[in-house]
């Protein structure tokens, strides 16, 4: 139990923050919200699975990838595709010239379903899809850079490029991929209906407690030897490569973390949202994802769920009263947070609220939580 | 040749850019030895590291440790095979603790899954707590080490090392910008913990050059120019000529 305290929740502080947000997304929210605008909050909650991945990869990581979309696309891309099968049942598309298969291809002279569309007739072959297929890419990319030690800003670069070239092939093989337009018009996950009020509730009850889980197992990894590995490597690399370890491995290990992490946002935005497109791929969702995380302070995990929701939050109000200005403001505030608060809200909170918070739970709870232990003291005492 | 020697290095040369840094070096180092490598600035002394830690790959020669070729080995294998190298300049974590730079060196869970699960067991606190106080620095477990000053880190940074049991060390310049009493401190440091290992030093202060060499080698533009023991070395004309005379 105590090492379940200080390993997965991250000891006093971090069960604090974990309690604070998981109010915030279970009670606070649907609470205030109607139905329509907490689907929207459970939208922004998956682009935070990208953000906090980003926490990983960049903060802890300290390798800025640029094209996190890609992971994002790949995992709702998934889900989609398996949405999209089932909606395009033989009777529903009667109509079509060869019935059976998703309209876009029908529309596209496409006449039988491409083979790599075959196993998305399976919902398990479709979830092991979104955790197994953003790993392959991220191992594969990831390997082909840190083996060779490219890092730095050739890696967001090249990141970054891979974003353009997937989002031009789902926009140019539109007969296989419903191109710029999407996935769209999907209807029931196993004969239930997204769609329906309750099944939103349910999806944005799924979906937060996925991003309490996700950040949980971060909190899990960073407490171990790995986390420390990660910042000893930001801090001397060569000493950490000299010290026996293969460098490479652990930049490779974060980034498909940070990409599985994405993909499972991504699965769940096409769940919420009911339709998936190459404009969550591309270099502008990826980039805004590192805004989100810079915002939140790339070293909290927590705080990237809180820069995201505050972002789109901006994004809504602004966008809707002065469209054109909001990318705009979106970047002032990027500068603004880079420049006065490097450590971006979570900075914020730890010299305002932390201490203040964490006396007030030792005050009223007292019985509580144990105080995370300062490990070689008691083994010494025990020791000698 | 024998096959006591723990370290043989064999023609090895490398050039940048046609630059040779080390050119055409043989150097034997037996078990149990320590060997001090002089020279001006320049000669290669730490080229010469570099190579046999595998910083930097070797244009031509051969490097073998315990009948092992290490020329073609990636660092993290070389470190495992059983060779520590320290570098010029403290190369510690500075935003971990003592206790935390110690434990990461540490020579287990070395993988990504193995660091995943890796535990802070009682050998590993026992270890941890045997190299503090060999490196002297028991008092400061759970200091930050940023904090520490200079001389310390540096033997914080060979406590690394040594966590790791090498049976080859490799230490570049020690005792570079220490005081006095840090400097005696080291000396007896290092004649301790080359009990049963050999090792292989880089340093400018004869006097302490002295007082723990096994044998000196003299390194001059890349080139062996003069091998013995600390007498011989400093009695020899061609080293008295461009080293030790200026």
């Amino acid at each position: 139990m105590n090492s379940f305290y200080s390993k997965w929740l991250g000891g006093k502080h971090g069960a604090i923050e974990l309690a604070i947000l998981a109010a915030f997304i279970f009670v606070v929210m649907p609470l205030w919200l109607d139905i329509f605008r907490l689907n929207m909050v459970g939208k922004y909650l998956t682009y935070a699975f990208a953000a906090v991945g980003l926490v990983m990869v960049w903060g802890y990581g300290g390798i800025l990838s640029l094209g996190q979309g890609v992971f994002f696309g790949i995992g709702g891309y998934c889900m989609a595709m398996f949405l999209k099968l089932e909606a395009s049942d033989p009777v529903s598309t009667a109509h079509q010239t060869t019935p059976g298969i998703p309209d876009f291809m029908d529309w596209n002279q496409v006449t039988h379903l491409p083979l790599f569309w075959e196993p998305f007739h399976s919902l398990t072959f479709t979830l092991i899809a979104v955790v197994v297929a953003p790993l392959v890419m991220a191992y594969i990319i990831g390997a082909a850079m840190f083996k060779r030690r490219v890092g730095g800003v050739y890696f967001s670069i090249i990141t970054q490029a891979i974003a353009a070239i997937l989002t031009i092939l789902v926009v140019g093989q539109q007969g296989m991929t419903g191109g710029i337009n999407g996935i769209t018009d999907l209807k029931t996950l196993h004969g239930w209906n997204i769609n329906s009020d309750a099944a939103k509730y349910a999806l944005y009850y799924v979906n937060g407690a996925l991003l309490i889980g996700v950040i949980m197992l971060c909190k899990f990894v960073l407490s171990s030897k790995l986390g420390r590995l990660l910042l000893a490597m930001r801090d001397k690399e060569d000493r950490v490569r000299f010290s026996g370890y293969d460098v490479a491995n652990f930049k490779i290990f974060t980034f498909c973390l940070g990409a599985v992490i994405s993909a499972i946002g991504g699965a769940m935005f096409t769940l919420q949202v009911g339709f998936m497109s190459p404009s969550f791929v591309g270099i502008v969702p990826s980039i805004e994802m590192v805004i989100f995380a810079a915002i939140g302070g790339r070293m909290s995990l927590v705080g990237a769920v809180y820069g995201t929701l505050l972002v789109n939050y901006g994004k809504t109000v602004f966008s809707e009263s002065f469209p054109s200005l909001w990318l705009f403001f979106m970047g002032a505030m990027f500068i603004v947070v880079v420049m006065f608060f490097p450590k971006g809200l979570s900075g914020l909170y730890d010299t305002y609220l932390k201490v203040w918070l964490g006396h007030l739970v030792t005050k009223f709870g007292k019985s509580g939580l144990p105080e995370k232990l300062n490990p070689i003291k008691t083994e010494l005492q025990n020791g000698k | 040749m024998g096959n006591d020697f723990a370290l043989a290095v064999e023609d090895l040369t490398v050039s940048f850019d046609g630059f040779k840094a080390v050119d055409g070096l043989n150097l034997y180092v037996e078990k149990n030895e320590l060997r001090v490598i002089i020279g001006p600035n320049g000669a290669g002394k730490t080229t010469v590291l570099d190579l046999i830690c595998g910083k930097t790959k070797a244009t031509s020669g051969s490097i073998k440790f315990n009948g092992t070729e290490l020329t073609k080995y990636p660092e993290h294998k070389i470190v495992q095979s059983g060779v520590g190298r320290k570098f010029q300049t403290p190369s510690i974590y500075e935003n971990l603790t003592v206790l935390e730079n110690l434990e990461i060196s540490f020579p287990r869970g070395r993988s990504v899954f193995g660091s995943l699960m890796f535990m802070r067991t009682q050998d590993v606190t026992e270890r941890v707590l045997e190299i503090a106080e060999t490196i002297f620095l028991s008092e400061y477990l759970n200091t930050q080490s940023g904090l520490l000053s200079h001389g310390q880190k540096q033997w914080l940074e060979i406590g690394m090392l040594l966590i790791q049991n090498p049976e080859l060390l490799m230490l570049d310049e020690p005792v570079a910008g220490m005081s006095v009493s840090e400097r005696e401190k080291t000396a007896e440091l290092l004649n301790k913990i080359s009990h049963g290992r050999s090792m292989i030093v880089i340093e400018h202060d004869m006097e302490f050059v002295k007082r723990i060499a096994h044998k000196v080698t003299v390194l001059h533009q890349g080139k062996l120019l003069a091998e013995g023991n600390m007498d011989d070395v400093q009695n020899n004309p061609k080293v008295i000529e461009v080293y030790l005379g200026h």
